[in-house]
């Protein structure tokens, strides 16, 4: 590799470098894919590189006489579940192994339509199930503060690479928490946008009613850069939300006086000691900026693990009924079809994979569908009413991503129940298709970040990205990246 | 079939039909690949149609509106809100392990069809009629098995009738009135041998009286309206056989052998799926409004029935006339013109259903292809009315239309056919015939009677057919009289 620059710290920065030639998008590309090489051994954040792409794009954007785009050669990271034509995408399973995508996820073809790089693929938990990273096909991801500690789930290999500067931006998807938590545990902003406002096309699907992509990055402005990149219409998603243009960045204030501030105490008494001292600073924060906090009740949420599990595992059920072995992917010989059926499946897929196919399976049986489909459907309505009549008296709920922070590797991988109940603060969000932010807040006393849980309503990311940044500015600043080993 | 098969005393037979037809629609119903028949093996594919990761259905508006059409048509309730719903199940030929169908809230629903079977009119309920995506295609080759995707996404609707029909040609001539609303409404080209148009069905078996159904059994893989009484009337045999013998009826589904002309076992009940059917999270549901109804209510054209209806009462043709005059667009189309061409409906309406059919048939061929077009065999009739030939001629002259495609004017003219009416002409032929029978003459006027037919033959045969029947009669009573 030719110069060894070092990456800017932040897409905005960088892409107004490169658009105005003071800075080489191959450059970029380089010294990101050189980042990758260096640490991925410790942190195996990623699963594959697009080096040969990407660089190929790089030259083409430099030499480019049209010099816009919101990201113009700026290196992104997305997770493995997002087809990149012509390139391995694999969802953390043995199952695709060696798959190559035919075609891009829409969010891909906009991304790089805004000038963006894909220089990597990242590791993920299997088909987006987990918590922790640890159910990858490819290894468990590390965390980059703590390598003993998990990074969090599903998108944790987007986390780490972002939070170890591999790059500035990494797409990730949330269906139960998977872009919020290793957001949380790797001290990076995550956004979940509101289900619809990102096309889902192009990404393998977990459980499509709560599946949705969105960014990570270790700014606001860069979040919001991304955000405005990806979401909007898209006519080969029938369920993303009408509005085409998406523009965040250039409404961007940190001015949130009078904005009213959701609190349930419960859910903040409930968690670590650390984190609840820094989430409680945070709101004093935000109350010293002008905003008022109001205390809400969310009733029916302490069903949402149960109600998630139901609704998540019946839908992957079927969502992953495709992978059979008999047009791509890992097939394994039987002596019949349906030899070749379960072969192929019991060995492609993980054990916590199995779990949930099961599970869902088994909820959507005839006999059973009423019991647990249909009810966990109707409780769905009953957590999204109480959302609605919560957001009422507030603009925004803030609280809590998880219990605590990053946790050890292990050391809770053996007990599956106890691994959904990191989910207890995520999940609703999903069944209530809200958008929601984790922002960081602050480090705890043993070295690990801590996230805040900020919730909106429906379609208002805006209000996420505005609160977001106005904590930005005012708390004491700390290191928000862990790229200290570069 | 000579005769109408009954069956066997003592019992009645259950029949409902499940009959899928394949929308006409230019491209499939999830995504945008042609739906055109007979190209390479899997070059109309897309990674939807191929269940490839991460791909997703977008809803073909066209099959939507073709679908209300056809619930339309078939008297049903359109429902505002209906939902697509996962049909879960492994096969190859199903990319993505599921087949997007709908479920409890089906496009179209509660509608019936009246139709006429073996002259008598029948009105059957239609349960109701959904939307759903075809599979792709599989072949076997001993060792190995290649698939097809081609049809895999292409639209179908799948039409559920009542449990209404009794006899296999109540069953069959229902798939026929079905066809021909499919064909009219030029959404479906209703072949089943080219399975554009699939029929499965449910019979049951039940001693005559008896409240409670019996047991049913699905035939599937019947591809003419022919095998449609065949297969079922196998399978009733069988089922009353059964019965009979005091064996269990098994709740399964067979196929139609048509070359051994018998069904057999394919799957029974304990290795029926469950399809683990749940809303299709990938499509909003389907929110019909009002303006898309009017537009779609304004593409209906007039039905089979309406038309036989006012057939019977603009034409004055009777009923059984009518329906079959009306079982495709263009027979009926060609039959109005034949009749407004000759101002004379009912003569009209025997040629067509009597020649013209007839011809037809023994040709295998359509009433668009038919050599005779609307306007020559108007012609014809034309000529036959005003005298110029009479209705023995105009048969044969019909059939040397039908052969040539010539016009009757140019077959009357060519081979001078034209008939003999004028007095003088036929008086001096019926002088000859005096002169050659003085035996029969001198009978007649001696009061045999019978003798008068023997005269009128031998004027026919003197002009070859030609003289005028009615002038002919005419002067021969008055020549006979004698001076």
């Amino acid at each position: 590799m030719a110069t060894m620059q070092k990456i800017k710290n932040h897409a905005e920065e960088l892409a107004s470098q490169i658009r105005d030639g003071s800075f080489k998008a191959v450059d970029a590309v380089e010294s990101s894919l050189d980042k990758i090489q260096k640490k991925n051994s410790a942190l195996n954040a990623i699963i594959s590189t697009l080096n040969e792409r990407a660089l190929d794009r790089a030259q083409q954007i430099d030499k480019a006489t049209t010099r816009n785009g919101k990201l113009f050669g700026v290196p992104v990271v997305v997770k493995d579940n997002f087809c990149v034509e012509g390139s391995q995408t694999t969802a953390g399973s043995k199952i695709l192994k060696g798959f190559v995508s035919n075609y891009s996820a829409t969010v891909i073809e906009r991304l790089e339509a805004q000038g963006a790089v894909v220089i990597a693929k990242a590791n993920m938990d299997e088909f987006a199930m987990g918590s922790s990273n640890e159910n990858s096909a490819y290894g468990a991801v590390k965390n980059p503060w703590n390598e003993a500690c998990v990074p969090g789930g599903s998108s944790g290999g987007s986390a780490a690479a972002v939070a170890s500067e591999m790059a500035p931006i990494a797409l990730g998807t949330d269906t139960g928490g998977s872009i919020r938590l290793p957001a949380h545990y790797c001290g990076v902003y995550g956004l979940k946008p509101t289900y619809g406002r990102v096309s889902r096309y192009g990404i393998v699907a977990f459980a499509s009613s709560l599946d949705q992509a969105g960014p990570m990055a270790r700014s606001v402005r860069d979040l919001s850069l991304a955000y405005d990149s990806v979401a909007g219409f898209d006519h080969k998603d029938s369920t993303t939300y009408t509005e085409t243009a998406v523009d965040t960045y250039s409404k961007l204030t940190s001015n949130i006086k009078g904005k009213r501030i959701g609190v349930v105490t419960s859910h903040i008494e409930n968690v670590d000691q650390n984190n609840k001292e820094l989430i409680t600073k945070a709101i004093d924060t935000l109350k010293s900026l002008g905003a008022t906090v109001v205390e809400i009740d969310l009733p029916y949420t302490e069903n949402s693990i149960s109600v998630y599990y139901m609704i998540a595992t019946s839908e992957a059920s079927s969502n992953l009924a495709r992978y059979d072995g008999i047009r791509y992917g890992v097939r394994a010989e039987g002596a019949t079809l349906d030899e070749l059926y379960e072969n192929s499946r019991g060995l492609g897929f993980g054990p916590e994979v199995k779990r949930r196919i099961m599970l869902g399976t088994y909820a959507l049986s005839s006999g059973y569908y009423d019991a647990y489909y249909k009810k966990a459907c109707q409780v769905r309505r009953l957590i999204k009413n109480g959302f609605q009549a919560a957001f009422e008296k507030c603009d925004l709920i803030v609280g809590p991503v998880a219990t605590s922070s990053a946790f050890k590797l292990t050391e809770r991988s053996q007990d599956p129940l106890k691994m959904y109940l990191n989910d207890i603060y995520t999940t609703s969000i999903n069944l209530a298709g809200l958008p929601a932010l984790s922002a960081p807040i602050g480090i705890q006393k043993d070295g690990l970040p801590v996230g805040l849980h900020l919730i909106a309503k429906a379609y208002d990311e805006q209000v996420l990205l505005n609160v977001a940044l106005s904590l930005e500015e005012a708390l004491p600043g700390f290191e928000r990246t862990a790229g200290v080993r570069g | 079939m000579a005769k109408e098969y009954t069956t066997p005393e003592g019992f009645e037979a259950v029949i409902g039909l499940e009959i899928h037809a394949q929308l006409l629609t230019h491209s499939k119903m999830f995504c945008g690949c042609s739906t055109e028949f007979g190209k390479g093996d899997n070059a109309n594919t897309c990674p939807t149609c191929l269940g490839m990761p991460g791909a997703l259905p977008v809803l073909n508006k066209k099959a939507l509106e073709f679908s209300a059409l056809i619930g339309l048509g078939l008297n049903c309730e359109v429902r505002k809100e209906s939902v697509f719903a996962r049909k879960n199940y492994f096969y190859p030929d199903l990319p993505k392990g599921y087949q997007i169908s709908q479920f409890d809230k089906p496009l179209c629903e509660n509608g019936h069809l009246e139709y006429l079977s073996d002259g008598t009119k029948k009105r059957v309920r239609i349960e109701r009629a959904h939307m759903e995506e075809d599979a792709g295609k599989s072949t076997h080759h001993g060792t190995y098995s290649v698939v097809n995707y081609n049809r895999s996404s292409v639209p179908l609707l799948e039409i559920v009738s009542g449990p209404d029909m009794r006899g296999p040609l109540e069953a069959a001539d229902y798939a026929r009135a079905v066809r021909a609303i499919l064909v009219y409404l030029d959404v479906c080209d209703g072949n089943l041998e080219e399975g554009s148009m699939r029929c499965d069905c449910n019979v049951s078996v039940r001693r005559s009286g008896e409240q409670k159904l019996g047991t049913k059994v699905e035939i599937k893989n019947i591809n003419s309206f022919r095998f449609i009484e065949k297969a079922l009337q196998f399978e009733i045999e069988r089922q009353v056989d059964a019965v009979q013998s005091g064996e269990k009826i098994v709740q399964e589904t067979r196929l139609y052998d048509p070359d051994k002309n018998r069904t057999f076992t394919m799957r029974t009940k304990e290795e029926a799926h469950d399809y683990r059917y749940f809303p299709e999270p990938d499509l909003l549901p389907v929110v019909i409004d009002e303006a898309f109804m009017n537009e779609v209510r304004a593409k209906l054209p007039e039905l089979p029935l309406q038309k036989a209806y006012r057939f019977q009462k603009e034409y004055e043709i009777p009923e059984y006339d009518a329906f079959v005059l009306t079982q495709s667009r263009e027979l009926a189309d060609y039959f109005e013109l034949v009749a407004r061409s000759t101002e004379n409906p009912k003569i009209s309406s025997n040629w067509v259903m009597v020649e013209l059919l007839a011809k037809l048939n023994e040709q295998k061929m359509g009433i668009t292809r038919s050599p005779v077009p609307a306007s020559a065999l108007a012609g014809l009739i034309n000529l036959m009315q005003k005298g110029v030939i009479s209705g023995r001629t105009a048969k044969d002259v019909f059939a040397e239309m039908f052969e040539t495609g010539a016009s009757a004017e140019q077959i009357i003219k060519e081979k001078g056919l034209a008939q003999i009416s004028g007095n003088d002409e036929i008086k001096k032929v019926i002088q000859e015939v005096f002169v050659n029978s003085p035996n029969q003459l001198a009978q007649y006027r001696s009061g045999k009677d019978k003798l008068f037919g023997y005269f009128v033959g031998q004027v026919m045969k003197a002009t070859s057919g030609q003289a005028n029947p009615e002038v002919t009669n005419e002067l021969l009573k008055e020549m006979l009289k004698g001076s």
